[in-house]
């Protein structure tokens, strides 16, 4: 039977076994819109802002590990999903978007409500189409999803023009699909898998430095096994959290920029780094000159361009990281060897030691609420289990510091583009995935403003979302670089005319609880987590000049930090 | 160092932009690009020629690898290959030149291939150094016109770029 455009739009969809599509209707997108009206299997949410739509979508996929999927107007809509497209893309998200376009006869004439939306996102997607002829659409979605969920994943964009959503096509979905142009799984080699082994059982002071790639391949429990065999010290990248477990001995927090002393140290004077899933992001290895500078490094990654791309490694494991991680854990127990025992603990003394440095101590006896204390009580409250959205700033660096993550998939932020505005709308996301687990949005009174309008949305939905706002009165993560380096002078990042937070979350119809004191901070998160049938922000008024530490300012080494 | 580097690319719309956007976004060189569909008319053949660091050349062969489009690709600097490229060029050729300009086309196997009674316009082929070379020889002044298609490479032997 035939169908038009929409319809199997609609159709294929359901093959994929889509849940939810994120989205807000437009001009050139109504025949879809009327095709989704008439189903139940998919249900669409309506989102207050395309940027919201993207982002929902991608804390849908963070948190679950299926594909988001958005569906916005031509023109502006597509342009304002383009900063949720950029966040998934620089987090290798799977995404599928879809835009809707002018009709083909008006594409080119600068019609109304035209842009060419796979010219604007061509670098921030993984790959994207732009739909012609409806004989082309089932398939062209086929390999959007394809192309999205695997290899390393990301965002795919589906540009459709408005009559090829009503023209009509025999509907023919594929089951499988296969690309020349195209192959997600590098054939694997195994022959560096002994070479690698070799280096770890010579290692005398190793470091496991495992980052997002972990929980996008699900390789967790792989990561535990590995390590635990080891013996090996593990940090995690800002990406990475969740995936080996905070509270275990072995995890000595997460690297970089505002890691902790004893990882960033463990990193400097290691002999042998192996690095499962991560890419060597300039926030990691702050001064690359400086990066490990003693250490022979074995790498992991499912993207051949991340290896050697910023910092040269020595042996390259190209692949899944599942798959290599249970390689060198079959290799090394067929080796029937142990790492030298004597080294390993004088290098397990070493990094006690930095430890004890306790570097992310703060004033317990302030007056003041210190964001730190409140995520430390949030994770006791919450006893490690709920997901975590952030946005972008302090918050998010104490959040990342001071929650801890032992399980994947729980601490959901925009590691790569930093894009404030992230969490709100990807609670909704997470919160949809996960109906009757508990998801908080850790934020700041800056970003939580970027995409507020959410409020609405988590309304109609009735998403018991609780907001942690840290509200510093600042700019905070701006305000920190001018403190240190701009000798204090605050150009812009005070944070004027805030609105009353607990009056504008009660005439969304949600809950509001103003928290003044630190020994109010347990019984407000307390309540907080009581309240569940609509959301509730907690407007945490904090020390308003307190910073992030440790921190390796740009350009310096990993050793180079300034502490509290 | 200077390399050639050939790509089988799908023969879409789109695909083209998708290459020199790459390029542009990471800031890698493209010296010369070239492209025209293969036999098969769902391919395309791109040629560029780039310059970097070992390290540089390394992250371009990856990261045009890993565009959706392109099918298969070899860096023809690796092994023996044949350059060419084709200029046509417009001259300056009054009377008196006349002459010496021919014996020069001569000696660089070049053809007039159009001629009014103030100029010459010369085809001539090969790799991009004799091109160079040709220029430099004519002179500025007596030059008009230069168009240049940009090189392509074939590899020599066995090795091929196919599917
Ligand atoms: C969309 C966007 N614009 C600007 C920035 C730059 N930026 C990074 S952190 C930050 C401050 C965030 O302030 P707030 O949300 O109040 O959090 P805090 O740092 O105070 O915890 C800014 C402006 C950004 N990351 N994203």
């Amino acid at each position: 039977m035939e169908l038009t455009g929409a319809e199997i739009f609609v159709e294929a969809l359901k093959r994929e076994k889509v849940e939810y599509v994120f989205g807000y209707p437009g001009g050139a997108v109504l025949h879809i819109y009327d095709a989704l009206y008439k189903q139940e299997d998919v249900q669409h949410i309506m989102v207050r802002h395309e940027q919201a739509a993207t982002h929902a979508a991608d804390g849908y996929a963070r948190a679950s590990g299926k594909p988001g999927v958005v569906l916005v107007t031509s023109g502006p809509g597509a342009t304002n999903a383009v900063t949720g497209i950029a966040t998934a893309y620089m987090d290798s998200i799977p995404l599928v978007v879809i835009t809707g376009q002018v009709p083909t006869n008006l594409i080119g004439v600068d019609a109304f409500q035209e842009v060419d939306a796979v010219g604007i996102t061509r670098p921030c997607v993984k790959h994207n189409f732009l739909v012609k002829d409806v004989k082309d659409l089932a398939l062209t979605m086929k390999k959007a999803f394809y192309v999205a969920t695997t290899g390393r994943p990301g965002p795919v964009v589906v540009d459709i023009p408005k009559d090829v959503t009503a023209n009509k096509a025999e509907f023919d979905y594929p089951e499988t699909i296969s690309m020349r142009s195209y192959s997600p799984v590098v054939p694997v080699d195994l022959s560096l898998v002994e070479t690698a082994v070799d280096y770890l059982l010579q290692a005398k002071r190793p470091m496991i430095y495992a980052g997002g790639g972990v929980i996008l391949d699900n390789a967790a429990e792989e990561l535990i096994e590995l390590t635990r065999l080891l013996g090996f010290p593990v940090t995690h990248t800002l990406m990475g959290l969740g995936g080996y477990p905070a509270t275990d001995d072995k995890f000595i927090g997460m690297l970089g920029m505002h890691g902790t002393y004893e990882a960033n140290l463990g990193m400097h004077n290691c002999d042998v780094l192996l690095a499962v899933g991560a890419r060597f992001d300039d926030r990691v290895t702050g001064n690359v000159d400086k990066f490990c500078p003693t250490a022979k490094i074995v790498h992991i990654d499912v993207d051949p361009s991340s290896i050697s791309k910023n910092v040269k490694v020595d042996v390259a494991l190209i692949g899944h990281v599942s798959v290599f991680l249970r390689e060198l854990i079959k290799g090394l127990k067929a080796r029937k060897q142990k790492p030298d025992p004597e080294a390993l603990a004088e290098w397990w003394k070493q990094i006690n030691e930095w430890r004890s440095m306790d570097c992310l101590k703060y004033d317990r006896d302030s007056e003041r609420i210190k964001p730190q204390y409140v995520l430390e009580t949030l994770y006791r409250i919450t006893q490690g289990e709920a997901f975590v959205t952030s946005d972008v700033g302090q918050h998010q660096m104490w959040a990342a510091q001071f929650y801890k993550f032992n399980k994947p998939r729980r601490w959901i932020n925009s590691g790569g583009l930093g894009t404030m505005g992230f969490g709100l709308p990807a609670a909704m996301g997470v919160q949809l995935a996960y109906p009757n687990d508990t998801v908080v949005c850790v934020t700041g009174e800056g970003s939580i403003q970027m995409c507020i309008q959410e409020l609405s949305t988590i309304k109609q939905y009735g998403l018991p979302i609780k907001v942690v706002n840290l509200n510093n009165g600042y700019l905070g993560m701006v305000r920190q670089w001018q403190e240190f380096f701009y000798q204090r002078r605050y150009a812009m990042s005070y944070m004027e005319s805030l609105p009353d937070f607990v009056k504008l979350a009660e005439s969304y119809g949600h809950a509001g609880i103003l928290v003044t004191k630190p020994d109010e901070v347990e019984a407000a998160l307390q309540e907080a987590m009581e309240i569940n049938d609509r959301a509730v922000f907690l407007n945490f008024i904090t020390d308003p000049e307190e910073n992030v530490y440790p921190m390796i300012p740009a350009g310096g080494g990993q050793n180079e930090m300034i502490l509290v | 160092m200077r390399h050639i580097i050939s790509i089988l690319l799908e023969n879409e719309s789109g695909a083209l932009s998708r290459v020199a956007g790459l390029f542009s976004a990471r800031g890698y060189n493209i010296e010369s690009l070239a492209v025209a569909p293969t036999d098969d008319p769902s391919l395309s053949r791109m040629t560029i020629v780039t310059s970097g660091t070992e390290e540089i050349i390394e992250q371009i062969v990856k990261q045009l690898n890993k565009l959706i489009d392109v099918v298969k690709l070899a860096d023809m600097t690796e092994g023996a290959h044949i350059e060419r490229e084709l200029m046509l060029i417009k001259l300056r050729a009054e009377a008196e030149q006349r002459e010496e300009i021919k014996r020069l086309v001569d000696i660089f196997r070049g053809r007039v291939v159009d001629v009014t009674t103030e100029t010459y316009t010369v085809e001539l082929t090969g790799d991009s150094d004799k091109l160079d070379a040709f220029i430099n020889a004519i002179g500025k002044m007596q030059i008009i016109e230069v168009v240049r298609s940009g090189s392509i490479g074939i590899a020599r032997n066995g090795n091929s770029l196919v599917l």
